[in-house]
């Protein structure tokens, strides 16, 4: 069946239709990592987004149960160039086009991507639609599309209640791990290093996590722009207060940041692929990590007396990590739990053990 | 960490002479490095014993020694030079290992010359085999369970613990040579001891066979900061089993879910870390397909030829990377060249498929066994980009050059289901296309599959094209069907003969649909940033991003690449295109390049204005013509590739620069030519051109045996063959008509005289010719396989006269306007031509660095109007230096089993090398240590078994060596011709006597050279086959012309090893 893709900006792409038959507005964002489909789809962080793969082979390995980075996938449409009709592994369960209708995600095949990737990188990340249908107006078409924002995916992909993972092998800390859209592998970073990792709800107060008794609270990733989450922030702020050690990630980091005073843009097309260099200035190392976020802190807001910039990407010099004044206090932007991308920041989880293993005998 | 400011002049290491496994991809790593190099403002002084190379090109480096790669010689050019740092990876294995020598030597201490990049414990700690299983066992790195053996015994116990099949790897040598899989004690015994002699220590690893798993790479980066990056990860489609370099290798991989992806790539971070390696590093796995099991197969601490490979695929020049690290860059300092905006530190992405597929020599060796396995046979490769992989299969397919136009293979089509079933067990070079076939044949993926444990994704796609070739051949396709054919890459032509059309048709019908190519960027970063390079592959999608330029003030000319390196067409061509580009660039014209070779200079990004990695097809060079609209186009210098599409350009409408299609047409039809010839006056070997087995047999005898049968229109004399009667003709004959033959078959008489070759350039007036070089065997050793000496030893002035006339005349007479290439032989005091080509020769690199005359150069000048009266060079023949160079050509016959290493008229070297010193024995004497070949020591032992022709010559060259205290073991008829003679030598058993034969004594290691004279005919149960491949075998120098034994003699008697001096080539006028 054909389908056809409606830019915010009037250009149409025509298509087969993969996944769900059916009508999606989304904003549209590419991803040029060339594996993990499975862990992209079911990352939270693109609630409310269709993601475009700028690697033209997808589904080659199929999907299975073990590479879901959640209960289920988030993002609201998947554009290929070609969607492999088989998948092929050792793990495979099933087709990929299978999964997408499982779950009802629309997608569209036989797009000619790296031109619809040049458009969103030269335009900047635009809103979409996808439709299956073959009578629609693009006037009509164009004024839905417009008016699509991405709003409240934090309630929408935070868990309904706190859920509790044991450590793997001996329990050493007990952590507090805020849900505003998670990746599982995060979690499993944590409990592999023997932590007994409480997941809480977006909108938990400060005032649980702190009675909770942990020795630290992660703060996740997660959806949309994190201006809009004020009560969050001002609960975070409160967190932050405390002496507890934490360490952010993605969105949580740029939570952190809007909490104790600095400011947040929506970058053009932002980054997302599992290739972006980021330097760690203290270390003077640069490193290979996985980055999907469209918004970043804005460097001249971060007051010095609060936070210093810790790591800055090293391709277009944007903020990647900060440094809290505050001690035991560090937030990155990128994924350092990876899945999918390189886990070469994989260590900075044991810096946050490091850093609880100091509150504990402070 | 900025520059190391003390690295002021460096030695860079080449990798010498083409060779099976060490091919041009070390050609492009140097040049590039040394270019970076100089960038920096470091001095850079090159050795590298092969003159066919850009690298050793005087304005590459700013001290150029053609010389031997080995300690002595070296040494003295450190002494020389006084370098203070030593570059050791560009220069492949060779390199390496002669770095390392030279450190384990005490030279670079010596003279305080600091090894850069990856220090010597690193080197040896992934290079030695049990040092290396150590530190991956330290690393938590599982490697494949192995003992390092030093004896066939120990091999053969260890063996019969872990059980067979398994895997011999020798220690230090490249592709693998030496190395096999031993499925019995009876076959492990021979591998291990081959491999045993081979190895520089004498060592082989004995390894667990996981044949049939995953075979993976990962090229990877590092800096003496410590920050490390993948640049690219390669699928083979062979799995474990068949070398890399044989195998059909896709980028980046295909089957690979996120969580083995980066399992893999962390173990090759972790590898390159722990080993300290400071710039590029290839690792390759091996992963059980069932599970996430893997093992490390082996580690590469230098630039390879899977980098060269990864360069080009992903658009990251790896090997200036590397040079600047040595340098003391980090990568977040090095600028990326591709974006002009980010850092070198970053990964690639890609958004696009690559496929290579390996260039192999069995169309040349019909006889070598086909096999695939650990020791690789491949000479060249090409590489295809596209967005979908059946489009980069397709299109790799096409640029092999072997009339192959498709997944059909001619032959397999008649073949009984049961014989593709059995087949498909073989690992051999046909193995695609024996699958295709099953496929075809209703086979289904699984079962496939469990024969050849190709993966089920990849015998996926190409059932996707079986099917589309299934559904082209109900008639002409609609418009759907027709675009999705060309996105899997198939050519109008293929789809011409499928549904019953003509390419024309194909091509108006699909244009009137509109569906036409379009050119997509190699950019490093899939659209991310804006990028400059000048990249580009064609896809059938639906946005062009190749914009023509509109600069009317500059003349755009289109140069045709020479595709694969193959047996015949070797790195000589990418030299003379890359010339001709940048003569191009100078005389302020817009450069465009069409090339499918990965392992090039001319397929690197910088070189060209702009980089087409197309097929060179008549339809892949059309789609890029139809865009740019070139001015003209040059087709002389991409060797037998770029001419034969000299009359597809000139239908397109294309202007071909220089020497017209009809003119290079002249000079290979034989009737036009010996019209040419009468009409200039020239004689040359009677004979004609014949069709069928009958019409040559009568021409054979009409003229004469003995007789020269080949086909026209060939490079490196393939198919060419000498005929003593009307037997050989017939087996020839049937040899040659295995591919259908486009054009007739020429039939010559055989004059066995003095061989000369000139390369000239001509302007339509005036010729130029650097010099005359003579040739050490006589005619009826192809050119490219004698020892060719410059200035001419033998050739009386009047001869030379000749030569530049007939040169002129034959130029002028065929309309040339560029260069030729012509091949004379003297014979009764009479010059007769040979052959003459309109093209680049293989010799023309070496002649413009020896004379200091840029033919290249002159030649572009020429074709765009210049006069060679008014470039500086002169008219006629240029002055003799006074320098003699001898070239040497180089085999890999050690790599290749069951080719008969006789030389005959058919062309078998892969490379060669250089020898330059003032006198011709000097010169002789450097060229044999290039080529790493020793003239018996006194109280050495040589084997002389010669045909009947041969036993009155042979008798001088035996006394020379008798004289010399060498001492001759004969077979009985040469040993009886001996001391009939008063030569003293000794009686060995024939192959077919008692043991201890003639067999059993090359194979003890007591003998030093074999001379062996091929008897006619390609049989390969001659005795003489026996001992040549028993001597190659065994690494026993053996030469099979008889004026190549008297070249031995005249460095063992005239040559002295203690008086060779370097010689800096940039300096030759002064030096």
């Amino acid at each position: 069946m054909r389908a056809s893709l409606i830019l915010e900006n009037g250009a149409v792409f025509l298509g087969q239709s993969i996944g769900e038959v059916g009508e999606r507005v989304c904003e549209l964002v590419f991803n040029t990592s060339m594996t993990g489909y499975q862990e992209i789809l079911t990352d939270p962080s693109y609630a409310g987004q269709g993601v475009v793969m700028s690697y033209p082979l997808i589904g080659n390995y199929g999907v299975n149960h073990e590479d879901n980075e959640s209960s289920r996938p988030w993002a609201e449409a998947l554009i290929v160039r070609r969607l492999s009709p088989l998948g092929s592994n050792f793990r495979c369960e099933g087709t990929l086009d299978e999964y997408l209708k499982e779950y009802h995600i629309v997608g569209v095949q036989g797009v000619d991507t790296r031109a619809l990737t040049r458009i969103l990188r030269s335009q900047g990340t635009m809103n979409g639609m996808i439709t299956c249908g073959s009578d629609f107006s693009i006037q009509d078409a164009l004024e839905r599309i417009k008016a699509y924002r991405v709003s409240g995916t934090v309630e929408r992909v935070t868990r309904p209640a706190a859920e509790v993972f044991p450590p793997e092998g001996e329990g050493r800390f007990r952590v507090a791990l805020m849900d505003f859209g998670v990746k599982q592998n995060m979690i499993t970073c944590l409990t592999r290093r023997g932590c007994e990792v409480t997941v809480y709800p977006a909108h938990t107060t400060a005032e649980e996590i702190l009675s909770g008794g942990f020795d630290g609270v992660m703060l996740s990733n997660g959806p949309g722009d994190p201006a809009d989450n004020v009560e969050i922030i001002a609960q975070l702020k409160k967190l932050y207060d405390s002496d507890l050690p934490i360490f952010a990630v993605c969105l949580g980091h740029q939570l952190l940041a809007l909490a104790t005073g600095a400011k947040t843009h929506k970058m053009p097309f932002g980054h997302r692929g599992g290739n972006h260099p980021v330097k760690d200035l203290a270390a003077g190392r640069c490193f290979i990590t996985s980055q999907n976020h469209g918004y970043v802190v804005t460097p001249e807001t971060v007051d010095p007396a609060v936070a210093e910039i810790s790591h800055v990407n090293v391709n277009d010099g944007t903020v990647e990590g900060l440094r809290y004044k505050r001690p035991n206090c560090f937030t990155v932007q990128f994924h350092p739990e990876a899945a999918p991308g390189p886990m070469d920041t994989e260590y900075l989880f044991d810096r946050f053990i490091d850093s609880m293993g100091g509150a504990r005998h402070a | 960490m900025p520059k190391d400011p003390k690295i002021k002049k460096v030695l860079v290491l080449g990798s010498g002479p083409i060779v099976i496994g060490q091919a041009a991809e070390f050609d492009y790593a140097g040049t590039q490095a040394c270019r970076a190099l100089r960038e920096e403002g470091v001095e850079v002084v090159l050795v590298n014993s092969n003159p066919a190379t850009i690298m050793t090109d005087a304005d590459i480096a700013d001290h150029v020694y053609i010389e031997p790669l080995n300690v002595a010689s070296v040494t003295q050019i450190i002494q020389r030079e006084r370098p203070d740092s030593i570059l050791p990876t560009l220069g492949g294995q060779t390199g390496l290992n002669l770095a390392m020598n030279l450190h384990e030597q005490g030279v670079l201490d010596e003279y305080g010359v600091r090894l850069l990049g990856t220090s010597p414990a690193s080197i040896k700690k992934a290079e030695d085999r049990q040092e290396f299983k150590d530190a991956m066992e330290a690393l938590g790195q599982p490697c494949v369970t192995s003992d390092v053996v030093e004896s066939v015994e120990d091999a053969v116990a260890f063996a019969g613990r872990i059980g067979y099949p398994v895997i011999v790897r020798p220690a230090y040598t490249l592709g693998g040579t030496g190395g096999g899989i031993a499925y019995d004690e009876p076959s492990l015994r021979e591998i291990a001891d081959r491999g045993i002699h081979l190895s520089r220590v004498g060592q082989v690893l004995i390894e667990r066979c996981i044949a049939g798993w995953k075979e993976i790479e990962f090229e990877v980066m590092r800096d003496r900061a410590g920050n490390v990056i993948q640049i690219c990860s390669m699928e083979n489609i062979d799995p474990v089993g068949v070398h890399t370099g044989d195998s059909i290798v896709v980028a980046p991989t295909q089957t690979l879910a996120n969580k083995e992806y980066q399992m893999l790539r962390s173990a090759a971070l972790d590898i390159i870390s722990a080993l300290e390696i400071e710039g590029g590093c290839n690792c390759q796995f091996a992963l059980n397909p069932d599970s996430f099991e893997y093992a490390v197969i082996e580690v590469n601490p230098r630039v390879s030829r899977s980098s060269a490979l990864a360069s080009k695929a992903t658009g990251y020049p790896i090997a200036k990377v590397a040079a600047k690290i040595a340098l003391g860059y980090t990568l977040d300092e090095i600028p990326n060249a591709v974006t002009g905006k980010t850092t070198a530190c970053f990964e690639p992405t890609l958004d696009y498929v690559v496929l290579k597929i390996p260039r192999l020599p069995f169309d040349k060796f019909t006889t070598a066994s086909r096999t695939l396995g650990t020791q690789m046979k491949a000479t060249g490769e090409v590489m295809a980009i596209s967005n979908s992989f059946q489009g980069a299969l397709m299109k790799a397919i096409r640029s092999l050059e072997l009339n192959v136009k498709s997944l059909r293979l001619d032959g397999l089509e008649d073949l009984y289901t049961e014989e593709i079933e059995e087949k498909l067990a073989d690992v051999d070079d046909q193995r695609l296309f024996v699958v295709a076939e099953a496929l075809r044949r209703g086979f289904s993926p699984e079962k496939i599959n469990a024969i050849t444990k190709m993966d089920l994704w990849f015998l996926e796609r190409f059932q996707d094209i079986i099917h589309m070739e299934a559904k082209l051949e109900h008639g002409v396709p609609d418009a759907e069907t027709l675009q999705r054919a060309k996105e899997m890459g198939f050519s109008d032509a293929y789809i011409a003969a499928l549904c019953g059309s003509t390419r024309e048709a194909i091509k108006a019908l699909r244009e009137g649909m509109g569906i036409r190519p379009s050119f997509k960027m190699v950019d490093t970063c899939a659209a991310e940033f804006e990028a400059a390079t000048p990249y580009y592959y064609s896809t059938y999608d639906r946005e062009n991003e190749a914009q023509p330029t509109q600069d009317e003030s500059r003349r755009k000319v289109l140069v045709l690449g020479s595709g694969p390196i193959r047996i015949g067409q070797g790195i000589e061509f990418d030299y003379c295109s890359v010339h001709s580009v940048w003569a191009l660039k100078r005389l302020g014209c817009e450069t465009i390049i069409i090339n499918n070779n990965p392992e090039t200079v001319s397929t690197d990004f910088d070189v060209a204005d702009k980089l087409y990695f197309e097929p060179l097809t008549p339809e892949d060079v059309e789609a890029v013509v139809e865009l740019e609209k070139p001015w003209g186009a040059v087709v002389q210098f991409g060797g037998q590739t770029a001419i034969k599409l000299a009359k597809a350009l000139t239908d397109m409408g294309v202007p071909i620069l220089g020497t017209s299609s009809d003119g290079v047409d002249a000079a290979e039809d034989r009737e036009r030519f010996d019209a040419i010839l009468r009409q200039c006056g020239i004689p040359r070997a009677e004979g004609r051109t014949v069709f069928t087995t009958e019409e040559a047999i009568r021409v054979a005898n009409e003229v004469g045996y003995p007789v020269l049968v080949r086909p026209s229109y060939v490079l490196g004399g393939q198919g060419m063959e000498i005929a003593y009667n009307d037997r050989n003709i017939t087996e020839f004959m049937r040899i040659i008509n295995r591919t259908v033959q486009e054009h007739p078959i020429l039939v010559d008489k055989y004059l066995m005289g003095r061989e000369v070759e000139v390369d000239g350039v001509f302007d339509g007036e005036d010729i130029l010719i650097p010099g005359i070089m003579e040739h050490v065997e006589r005619a009826g050793v192809h050119s490219g396989d004698s020892i060719s000496v410059y200035p001419s030893l033998h050739v009386e002035d009047k001869h030379k006269e000749t030569i530049l006339r007939y040169t002129r005349d034959l130029a002028k007479a065929l309309g040339v306007i560029g260069l030729i290439n012509i091949q004379f032989i003297i014979y009764s005091d009479q010059v007769y031509v040979i052959e003459v080509n309109p093209r680049s020769s293989r010799t023309i690199p070496y002649i413009s660095k020896v004379t200091g005359v840029p033919i290249i150069d002159l030649a572009t000048r020429v074709m765009l109007g210049a006069k060679l009266r008014d470039l500086g060079y002169g008219v006629d023949l240029y002055p003799e230096q006074k320098y003699y160079a001898v070239k040497m050509p180089i085999f890999s016959f050690e790599k290749l089993t069951d080719v008969d290493t006789g030389l005959g008229p058919e062309m078998k070297s892969t490379g060669e090398v250089l020898g330059l010193d003032e006198s011709f024995p000097q010169a002789l004497l450097k060229a044999f240590k290039g080529a790493n070949l020793r003239a018996p020591k006194k109280g050495g032992r040589v084997i002389i078994t010669v045909r009947d022709e041969d036993k009155g010559e042979i008798l001088g060259i035996a006394r020379g060596l008798a004289d010399q205290d060498i001492e001759i073991i004969a077979t009985a008829g040469t040993c009886a011709a001996l001391t009939e003679a008063g030569i003293p030598a000794k009686h060995v058993n024939r192959v077919s006597e008692a043991h201890p034969n003639i067999l059993d004594m090359i194979a003890s290691g007591s003998v030093d050279l074999v001379i062996n004279t091929p008897t006619k005919g390609r049989k390969h149960d001659t005795d003489g086959f026996k001992i040549r491949r028993s001597a190659v075998e065994h690494s026993v120098a053996c030469v099979t012309a008889i004026d190549t034994a008297r070249a031995i003699l005249t460095v063992r008697a005239q040559s002295r090893s203690a008086d060779l001096r370097p010689i800096d080539i940039t300096r030759l006028k002064e030096d």
